[in-house]
């Protein structure tokens, strides 16, 4: 073949000018990534693919959608039933919110699990949690856009929660609302930065890639590469990987999309918006309800032996429930832990499964009125997640006897020839 | 992306198992590439005119209460249509004038499936405003059919342009009688 | 590497076991009940992956809610042109249109006028507004029935248990002044008289009308009425699936061809 075909010559061209195929062979093709991450690697590229199918469908539907409160929720049924395949790009859109906070909820489990937000990758992780307030702001004012039930008196008792602020509470809440309620202002302006904050993430999801590759990626054991012999590069392995865990990711997302496109929808959002008439459950869309359970788990904070409150219950859930995403900034300070995987870290592995389902729980009890056993659950729960961030894990960090770290990652496979030898021999070490 | 999976099937095609490899990629990118072409065309497809946008390309108008000498304009795809239920003398005249007198030259009955009846988008072709001569008192210009105020184009009694910038008559949509006194337009 | 497949089948079987309990449950099968009332699970012709509406019972549902429910129930979100789906030809939609008024353009001196429903109108509600229907039935509000089937929970199932749950109040329940009691709504007391009965209805295709047999009939209008894109888009989950399936597997062998010299 010649050396410097047609093809090569505009490569050339096109790189010395703007080195946009220097940076892909860099990055990704030549990129060392571990030679042993597993199959909970893949779920960082999925939720990239779902953040650009969320902003295409989301831009074509916006060609259609009609922010006001006398046409939003019907140009939402003219989608449905009058645009050519608006039905199949408004049930993408809408279970591909769910399959976001699915994949990426998977994706930062994996990273408590093996430690991936400890030095040196603190910044990466809070570059993660930035999207996660991003996502959950975009879903939420997405979700009032259709005017539905839910849609208003979601909007309604989550903005009222601002009211808790002291002295300024009712101002922050008028300005946020717009008026004096939530009504057409409000919906205007949620479609605006409903249509604005995807783009920021798509920004902090470069700085967040750009942060990974500073620091490299972690790996199931938690050791660090030392080597040309524990990595290998990124392109053909990792993507390759990635297409096919990306196949099986679309089976199930297709699944829902075409068999049961409103199983986690509320029923109510398919009634018209009445400021008149509140619905018997107020709901948010399930990945909200783990926090909606701490939100209202806190009941008024009392001096003890007195009647007089410190702090409210609404100001105390509004606290509880923003402080269990802000602790999560300085969990690389709360872990003690020298050991960053959790396949190392016997104690901690069994109080993760714990801390997992108590997630659940949280969830579930989120999903249920707040009344009876609910709130008991409710507020157990609650207390066991701060319980683990705040109390267990300093202290299992501190005290816990770490299983002996590999020497590498290439020498468990040097050792016994491959994972399958690797995990039949050495029990407790290997398997996760 | 069904790119680079081709191009790392071009690594070298001797030996029996990098030739499988190399169909096995290709094939999977020929593949990925319908998968990427099927679900392209959803998006551009739902821009084209919707149902409801569709329902409406065409109309019905009920034509028993147009008089002789009588004309109404109603809308059509957002555009007004011309409906002239002409007088014999218009007629007439219409088929009196030369091919040679016309900029666009078309003969009456050209311009109308019945006589009786002329039906015409109400647009200037010079530049897009809607020309005057559908109301009572209205200026119908010299030749008594319509008048564009904009920039002085003259139609005549079968919308053909006779003086003015405007450089063809003005358009005869799609249409067809359903009896008498029904026609469909569009 | 057997962990990796580990991983997989894991996320596999998550995604079955809310898959299974999602598609039963979208069907309104075994659906889920509040704590005084539980909805028998029925066939419904278009559930499950290759379920299809009957035409020729969507045309009987229609007539069903065109005699009976059309007299208090709005269908707004549907149009006229709409019915070909039914079965209906374009003069039967034409002359159905054509039996309602339509606000028309103001006329020359400002006046409002009226004029005959076309096909691209969507269906003419009973009730001018919502206090007009509240004055004619009661103060109670006959909901819109365009989207009832994906409104509530348990969807046809629910529907369905509503049209045929009426009957005798059990002995010691006490009933409110004008309510009806009916065993499938929450409450068990609904403002709505049975709206059904054996014979309401004379089917154009001569199938017997009992009361089982126009609700099932409605229901499955109905639901048609809340997803018209049923079908295509059942056909298309098929063949999105089974495209799906094979990339996959293609995109499997591709993996463990490329990682076979790591592994």
């Amino acid at each position: 073949m010649n050396g410097t075909s047609a093809q090569d010559r505009i490569v050339k061209w096109i790189d010395q000018r703007l080195p946009v195929f220097t940076f892909m062979e860099h990055e990704l093709r030549e990129y060392p990534t571990p030679k042993n991450l597993s199959y909970w690697w893949n779920f960082g590229s999925l939720a990239g693919f779902v953040l650009v199918v969320m902003i295409v469908t989301g831009v074509v539907l916006a060609m259609q959608y009609t922010p006001h409160v006398d046409y939003a929720f019907s140009s939402v049924e003219r989608i449905m039933r009058d645009v050519n395949y608006g039905w199949l790009l408004r049930y993408i859109h809408m279970n591909g919110g769910t399959m976001f906070f699915a994949v990426v909820y998977i994706h930062i489990f994996r990273g408590l699990y093996y430690g991936s937000y400890k030095p040196p990758r603190e910044v990466l992780w809070w570059l993660g949690l930035i999207i996660f307030l991003l996502m959950m702001a975009t879903a939420f004012m997405g979700y009032v856009l259709p005017w539905g039930q839910m849609s208003f008196w979601g909007a309604t008792v989550i903005t009222n929660l601002f009211s808790a602020i002291p002295w300024v509470g009712d101002n922050i809440v008028t300005w946020l609302w717009g008026g004096f309620s939530v009504d057409n202002p409000t919906l205007n302006r949620f479609f605006s930065l409903h249509y604005l904050l995807p783009f920021v993430i798509v920004g902090v999801v470069v700085l967040h890639l750009v942060a990974l590759h500073a620091v490299r990626s972690n790996n199931p054991l938690g050791i660090e590469m030392k080597g040309p012999q524990d990595s290998i590069p990124f392109h053909p392995y990792y993507t390759v990987k990635d297409y096919f865990g990306l196949g099986v990711f679309m089976i199930v997302f297709a699944l829902f999309v075409f068999f049961a496109p409103n199983f986690f929808g509320e029923p109510d959002n398919y009634i018209q918006a009445n400021p008149l008439v509140t619905p018997p459950h107020i709901v948010p869309e399930w990945y909200f309800l783990p926090f909606y359970a701490i939100l209202r788990a806190t009941p008024d904070i009392v001096i003890p032996f007195t009647n007089v409150i410190l702090i409210e219950a609404k100001l105390a859930g509004v606290i509880a429930m923003f402080g269990s995403i802000v602790l999560l900034f300085f969990l690389p300070w709360l872990d003690t832990s020298p050991v960053r995987s959790a396949r190392f870290r016997p104690v901690y592995k069994y109080f993760f499964w714990l801390f997992l389902v108590d997630a659940v729980v949280l969830g579930w009890v989120g999903g249920n009125p707040p009344e009876g056993m609910f709130i008991v659950i409710g507020r157990i729960a609650t207390a066991y997640y701060f319980l683990h961030l705040l109390i267990l894990m300093p202290l299992i960090g501190r005290f816990e006897r770490p299983r002996p770290l590999p020497q590498s990652i290439s020498e468990p496979v040097l050792k016994g020839g491959g994972r399958a030898a690797a995990s039949a021999s050495a029990k407790p070490m290997e398997k996760a | 992306m069904a790119n680079s999976k081709a191009a790392t099937g071009e690594a070298g095609a001797h030996g029996a198992g990098e030739t499988r490899r190399d169909f096995l990629m290709l094939a999977t990118g020929a593949v990925g590439a319908i998968g990427v072409g099927a679900v392209i065309w959803p998006l551009i497809d739902s821009m084209n005119p919707a149902a409801d946008v569709l329902a409406l390309a065409s109309i019905e108008v009920d034509l028993a209460p147009v008089q002789v000498g009588q004309r109404i304009t109603v809308k059509w795809r957002g555009k007004p249509v011309f409906i002239d239920h002409r007088t014999p003398q218009q007629i007439e005249e219409s088929r009196k004038t030369p091919m040679s007198e016309l900029k666009d030259p078309a003969t009456d009955e050209q311009r109308a499936k019945k006589p009786e009846w002329l039906i015409m988008v109400g647009v200037c072709t010079h530049l897009g405003c809607i020309p005057l001569g559908q109301k009572q008192g209205d200026p119908r210009g010299p030749y008594g059919g319509w008048f564009c105020p904009c920039h002085g184009s003259v139609y005549d009694t079968a919308g053909r342009i006779r003086q003015g910038p405007a450089p063809r008559n003005l358009v005869l949509p799609d249409y067809a009688f359903l009896d008498n006194n029904r026609v469909k337009i569009g | 590497m057997r962990r990796s497949l580990f991983a997989v089948a894991v996320a596999a079987a998550l995604s079955v076991a809310v898959a299974g309990p999602a598609l039963a449950e979208e069907q309104g099968q075994g659906s889920p009940a509040t704590h005084e009332t539980s909805l028998a699970s029925q066939k419904w012709s278009f559930s499950g992956l290759f379920g299809t509406f009957d035409q020729a019972q969507l045309k009987r549902g229609f007539e069903v809610y065109n005699n009976v429910c059309s007299a208090c129930h709005s269908l707004k979100l549907v149009a006229y042109r709409n019915l070909s789906a039914v079965g209906l030809s374009d003069d039967e939609i034409k002359a159905i249109a054509a039996a309602k008024e339509v606000p028309g353009e103001p006329d020359d001196e400002g006046n409002p006028t009226t004029r005959k429903a076309l096909p691209s109108d969507h269906f003419v509600p009973p009730f001018a507004n919502d206090n007009a229907a509240r004055a004619a039935n009661n103060g109670a509000l006959p909901p819109d029935l365009s989207l009832i089937i994906k409104a509530r929970a348990g969807g046809p199932d629910y529907v369905y248990g509503i049209l045929t749950g009426y009957g005798d109040p059990p002995a010691g329940f006490k009933m409110q002044e004008g309510l009806n009691y009916n065993a499938a709504f929450p409450g068990h007391q609904i403002a709505m008289p049975k709206p059904l009965n054996d014979d309401q209805v004379q089917y154009s295709d001569g199938t017997k009308a009992t009361l089982d047999q126009e609700a099932r009939d409605v229901v499955s209008f109905l639901n048609w009425a809340a997803e018209p894109e049923l079908e295509a888009r059942k056909r298309m989950g098929v063949k999105v699936m089974l495209f799906l399936i094979l990339l996959t597997a293609m995109l499997y062998a591709i993996k463990r061809k490329v990682w076979a010299d790591v592994h």
